[in-house]
């Protein structure tokens, strides 16, 4: 089985926030990055495939130089291969999603994370898969491979989902997936010498603009009461009169 | 004058809350809005009609019936082709992030998702979408002639405001291809409402203490219609299912109320209540930074403030 593990570096979560000079982008200095979190069910899964039905995982990312470090932890985690399309421009979701596209073409299955962190934009897998003509199951849970018939549980707002479809595929990673291993000291020492394949990216035009960033205003009351039963009662007449929430 | 293709998805005989958002919100911008329905009927279009809705399509095919998410697709795409619009608009919940990336695609247009505000002063939208947990706020405009956008739930509010409706059947050309996905079966949530479609929501964290005091949480949550939510540490910690988990990495909710129990505050909670329309935090640190982004506070204990906030309430709210 050929399978490819797509996968995104992001600030850490812990990251505090400031705007470039640009007016539109985050400053990058002091900021900590990591692989996503979602990406290490993506890799995990595609080890996993790997152990029943044979095969290569391969993992690949479209970022700029620091990206290498998140390649060396699939390596580490036991990927058979790396690949990093460079791209120092920080472009739209487009343009991933088409280089992307192009570097996996002719895999039997496509793993990503459900979210990559930073933008939140839940859109990669179903990018991809559309562009390459690929049925596609996002917030997959559970993933099960019989043949070519692929049966994926799928959280949403009401429940689970029963999804039935076919390889060739593409699958986005949710919580729960599976438990993704540690990489283990040597394997980590090991992966700093195992090579990463470059490319360049494909050309495409953005296809969003952003116009500005800004950091939230927060319009909150805060009024803050203590505990004693007057006090509880007037929190209750406030959400009632002031609020207007009960 | 923008015209918008507004997708629209049934609930009972009626429509999603999270659709009559999207019709409301895309109606302000001041455009022509055309809906378009993939497993409803008259009567789901006429719900919203009572929002302003003024024209439907209702899609039929036999692929649309087995809900394959490449079907829906197709279908959005080439509704918005032939009714010429600007826009695509839908709710970003489970369906809407699956489907309007693929939108976007057959339609060369750029995408927009998890929007929270939309400005229309000038001819092209601006939107803006929280990034980074919520850190930053982005404004993003489209470069190409279309744009597809997804609207975070709960953020606009649905406005009565009726309206005469046409309807009109659509059929689109669903090729064999768009059948390879499909959905076979639903599991649901048993009675339980979902923290992300509730009007209230009432969190605990791990000032809770056990998973035996979360009945507090609970009642308190039924006292009130709403749903019950969790910190993502009482959920690692195997006390409450990840379907509860609020925050970055759980569900992003916009309740008209939520409180927070016991919940320190951390960015990525945050990063999925933020948008609430009012929050109550209850933590025993006055210190805590869910205090910072609270509308009222109380400082105690929450497993001592619970059980008497409930009883009032109950007195309160059955006067
Ligand atoms: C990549 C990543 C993603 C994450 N995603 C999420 C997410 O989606 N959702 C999420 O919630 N977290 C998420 N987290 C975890 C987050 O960083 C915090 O660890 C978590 O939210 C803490 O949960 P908590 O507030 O319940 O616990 P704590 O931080 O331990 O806070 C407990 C609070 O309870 C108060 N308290 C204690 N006893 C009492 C009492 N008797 N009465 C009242 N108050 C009391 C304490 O003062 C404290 O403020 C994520 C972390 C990472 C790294
Ligand atoms: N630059 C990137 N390179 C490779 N994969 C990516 C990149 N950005 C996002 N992804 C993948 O797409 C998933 C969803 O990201 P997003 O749609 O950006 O929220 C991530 O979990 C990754 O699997």
């Amino acid at each position: 089985m050929n399978i490819f593990v797509c996968i995104s570096q992001v600030p850490d979560t812990t990251t505090k926030i400031t705007v470039a000079p640009d007016g539109k982008t985050m400053a990058g200095t002091g900021v900590k990055f990591i692989l996503n979190p979602y990406d290490e069910f993506a890799i995990e899964e595609g080890l996993q495939l790997r152990t029943k039905h044979g095969g290569t995982v391969t993992a690949v990312t479209v970022g700029g130089d620091s990206s290498k470090e998140i390649l060396r932890t699939a390596l580490a985690m036991g990927v058979d291969k790396a690949i990093l399309i460079k791209d120092n421009e920080k472009s739209d979701s487009f343009f991933v999603a088409q280089n992307l596209a192009e570097t996996v073409k002719g895999s039997d299955i496509l793993i990503f994370g459900r979210q990559s962190i930073d933008f939140d934009s839940y859109s990669m897998s179903s990018m991809v898969a559309e562009i390459l003509d690929l049925p596609s199951v996002s917030m997959a849970s559970k993933l099960t491979i019989n043949g070519t018939n692929v049966v994926v549980e799928r959280d949403v707002e009401s429940g689970k989902e029963t999804v039935a479809t076919s390889l060739p595929c593409v699958i986005s990673a949710q919580k729960g997936l599976n438990d993704p291993r540690y990489p283990k000291l040597p394997d980590i020492m090991k992966a700093k010498s195992k090579p990463i394949e470059e490319r360049a990216p494909i050309a495409c035009s953005s296809r969003v603009e952003t116009l500005s960033m800004e950091l939230p205003k927060t319009n909150r009351t805060g009024k803050i009461l203590g505990d004693s039963d007057a006090d509880i009662r007037e929190l209750v007449r406030l959400l009632h009169e002031e609020a207007k929430v009960i | 004058m923008n015209r918008i293709l507004v997708y629209l998805e049934t609930h009972g005989s009626g429509l999603k809350r999270s659709s009559l958002e999207a019709i409301t919100a895309a109606t302000a911008t001041g455009a022509s809005v055309i809906g378009l329905m993939t497993d409803g009927n008259e009567t789901a279009a006429l719900s919203g009609s009572e929002y302003g809705l003024s024209t439907c399509l209702i899609a039929k095919h036999p692929l649309l019936s087995e809900k394959s998410s490449m079907a829906i697709a197709t279908t959005i795409a080439q509704a918005a082709k032939q009714e010429n619009v600007d826009y695509v608009v839908m709710a970003a919940n489970s369906t809407g992030k699956e489907i309007a990336p693929r939108i976007a695609v057959k339609l060369q247009a750029g995408y927009i998702p998890d929007v929270i505000s939309l400005d229309a002063s000038s001819d092209k939208i601006i939107a803006k979408r929280p990034v980074y947990a919520g850190k930053a706020v982005v404004s993003l405009q489209a470069t190409t002639a279309q744009c597809v956008m997804t609207l975070r739930p709960n953020v606009f509010t649905a406005k009565k405001q009726a309206a005469s409706l046409n309807v009109s059947e659509f059929i689109p050309l669903i090729g064999s291809n768009d059948g390879r996905v499909k959905i076979t079966g639903l599991v649901k949530n048993e009675g339980k409402l979902d923290v992300s479609e509730a009007d209230v929501v009432v969190s605990g964290g791990r000032g809770i203490k056990a998973p035996e005091n979360y009945h507090l949480v609970e009642e308190l949550a039924n006292v009130l219609g709403g749903a019950v939510g969790s910190s993502r540490a009482v959920v690692d910690a195997g006390w409450r299912p990840h379907t509860e988990q609020v925050g970055q990495t759980g569900k992003t909710v916009s309740p008209n109320l939520y409180i927070a129990c016991g919940i320190s505050g951390a960015v990525q909670h945050l990063a999925g209540m933020s948008s609430s329309k009012v929050i109550v935090a209850i933590n025993k640190d006055k210190e805590a930074p869910i205090f910072k982004i609270a509308d009222y506070g109380m400082v105690g204990d929450a497993l001592e403030i619970l059980p008497k906030l409930t009883d009032v309430l109950r007195s309160t709210l059955h006067k």
